[in-house]
């Protein structure tokens, strides 16, 4: 990855984590560890991989994207804001009565979200219909899911995951956030999905290991899942919850829990210093 | 008299599916490993590309529908009642439901005419399910030629649709050739000044030779078929029940939820009106034939005229 490419990508990835921390801040609710962890990776799926156009955005012939950890919808929302999908203003109303951005993505109402998600393991369901809809119709749009670790403890997951690898459907790429952290604990303190990559290999999906948070890792990861023909990719990345964030990385009690004044003054300006120094 | 031919519903919706296929290349079927019994196996031998077994995971099966629905296929899913409408409730709910996606849901094998397989397979709660879904349209046809012609006129509202399908062969008393499906409208079969009977699916026909057995003792029983449930035609309702101030409603449901309630619901706020609900009364079902099973709980014109006299009598 070229040095400015990836430069521009770790800008516009602290700029979705200033967006969920203005947005779970403001909305005094929402879901900021998760979030934060899912950064660079909708930094890159919106920059360097999916074909879509925030002036039209039901083309029937875009990239799909179905965030099935619904709850990471404040990242998403920043996400969308950023490429000009709708006003980066209304994070800050987000979750809001009667205001655009509802604590989970809705896709009836808001530019750019693919599927309304927000109860765990119907996503990859919905994924695994559209990628199946691009085969029947020989169209070829690609369709991107994001899972929760935790969220693969849903038995909906692996009814999914059964049917996109039965079925090949190798325009499918599942990236599961394995940040090792759920609302209860570790994921060995509640119920342990491990291993999660031999797991996937067993249903007939094509299994890339990644750092989740390293955009070079992303983008080889991606790259090596739209040649690879014949199955499913699910790429599972390993990132830290909260990233970017020094007291929200990695702490359970961050899932569901949003800051404070003085934490988000504390947050923004760690993120303001990296943007300075990014940008200096 | 001609001879009175007997049909399951579910065979309404696969001749359904079958004609629907032809018109429009955009349709795509799902079944859950059930296509021999729901019958969506005729649009399976005929467009093979366009058929999809789910195998046993209905969950998995509403979110497949939704991804096909969100990307511009006519969907329709289809399972038995117990598992479509509350195996799947929740994916129905917020994966189809909450966006509106124009998915229908086939829904056979419902109510106690399932018959022998029992009280796991019996759904007599799947109208009180959906009816709950904001934006749901719920359809539970009468016989085979309603139940096709509402496949057809399914494809056309915008939005989900919940489609309640028999496995028993029951009387086809609607001419293929004269009947029109108007979604929403309930359909006056015989007008009467009496009492009313209110009735849906099987218990339509039941409805109406209860009215015969009425005549003789010389009540005058107005029959509708309110074959779609929700949106409930409440004019066609509203008007007879302030014709005969007695209303029966018979559904093979049970009596939390259904049709009943539904009829109750929109009596009590606009009309009060003495109702009598005909149905599963709060209990499971059991093995037994479905003719039989019918007969046990109630279902039957018999019934239906006992408690038409019995509320004429209040």
């Amino acid at each position: 990855m070229d040095k400015n490419v990836r430069k521009d990508l770790e800008i516009f990835a602290l700029k979705i984590r200033m967006g969920v921390i203005e947005g779970t801040y403001n909305a005094k609710a929402g879901h900021p560890g998760g979030s934060l962890s899912v950064a660079e990776v909708l930094a890159w799926l919106y920059n360097g991989e999916m074909r879509v156009d925030p002036k039209h955005p039901d083309d029937p012939d875009r990239d799909r994207l179905v965030l099935s950890k619904g709850h990471a919808a404040p990242a998403l929302y920043a996400a969308l804001a950023l490429k000009g999908f709708f006003p980066l203003d209304e994070i800050k109303k987000l979750r809001k009565i009667n205001q655009l951005l509802q604590g989970h993505p809705d896709m009836k109402h808001i530019p750019g979200v693919d599927m309304s998600t927000g109860s765990l393991g119907q996503g990859i369901s919905a994924a695994c219909g559209m990628a199946l809809s691009a085969k029947m119709s020989g169209k070829d749009y690609r369709v991107y899911a994001i899972l929760g670790d935790g969220e693969i403890e849903e038995g909906q997951v692996w009814e999914a995951a059964m049917f996109a690898g039965f079925r090949k459907l190798d325009n499918l790429v599942a990236f599961v956030d394995y940040n090792n952290l759920q609302i209860d604990g570790t994921l060995d303190e509640v119920v342990s999905p491990m291993p999660i990559d031999e797991k996937f290999k067993a249903f007939g999906w094509n299994v890339i290991n990644i750092d989740g948070n390293d955009l070079q890792a992303i983008e080889d990861a991606y790259a090596a899942a739209r040649a690879y023909k014949g199955k499913p990719t699910c790429i599972v990345g390993k990132t830290v919850k909260g990233k970017g964030v020094s007291f929200m990385e990695n702490a359970c009690g961050w899932h569901g829990t949003a800051p404070n004044a003085e934490q988000y003054a504390t947050a923004m300006e760690e993120l303001n210093a990296a943007l300075a120094a990014m940008e200096g | 008299m001609a001879e009175i031919i007997k049909k399951a519903t579910r065979e309404g919706y696969g001749e359904g599916l079958l004609a629907l296929g032809e018109q429009n290349e955009n349709l795509v079927v799902l079944d859950a490993d059930l296509a021999a019994a729901t019958k969506t196996g005729m649009f399976k031998k005929a467009f093979p590309d366009r058929f999809v077994d789910c195998g046993i995971a209905e969950q998995n099966m509403m979110g497949i529908a939704a991804g096909l629905a969100a990307t511009g296929k006519l969907v329709f899913a289809s399972s038995f009642a117990m598992f479509a409408s509350g195996r799947a409730f929740e994916q129905v709910r917020n994966s189809i439901g909450y966006p509106h996606l124009p998915v229908k849901i086939g829904a056979t094998h419902a109510g106690i005419s399932v018959g022998e397989d029992g009280a796991t397979h019996q759904c007599n709660e799947d109208i009180a399910l959906m009816r709950t879904i904001p934006g749901m349209t719920i359809i539970n046809p009468a016989d085979a030629v309603e139940a096709k012609a509402a496949v057809l006129a399914a494809a056309e509202i915008d939005g989900p649709v919940y489609m309640r399908f028999g496995r028993f062969a029951v009387p086809v008393f609607n001419d293929e050739k004269t009947y029109r499906f108007e979604t929403g409208k309930a359909v006056k079969l015989i007008d009467g000044g009496d009492v009313t009977i209110i009735a849906t699916g099987l218990l339509v026909n039941e409805a109406k030779i209860a009215a015969g057995l009425l005549k003789e003792k010389g009540i005058s029983a107005e029959v509708i078929n309110v074959h779609t449930i929700k949106p409930l035609d409440a004019e066609t309702i509203l008007a007879s029940a302030a014709k005969t101030k007695a209303v029966i409603v018979a559904e093979e449901h049970s009596v939390i939820g259904g049709l009943g309630s539904a009829v109750c619901e929109l009596l009590c706020e606009q009309l009060p009106t003495k109702v009598i609900r005909i149905g599963m009364e709060d209990a499971f079902g059991m093995s037994g034939s479905a003719a039989e099973l019918l007969q046990y709980y109630g279902f039957t014109a018999d019934n239906i005229a006992k408690k038409a006299e019995a509320l004429l009598q209040k």
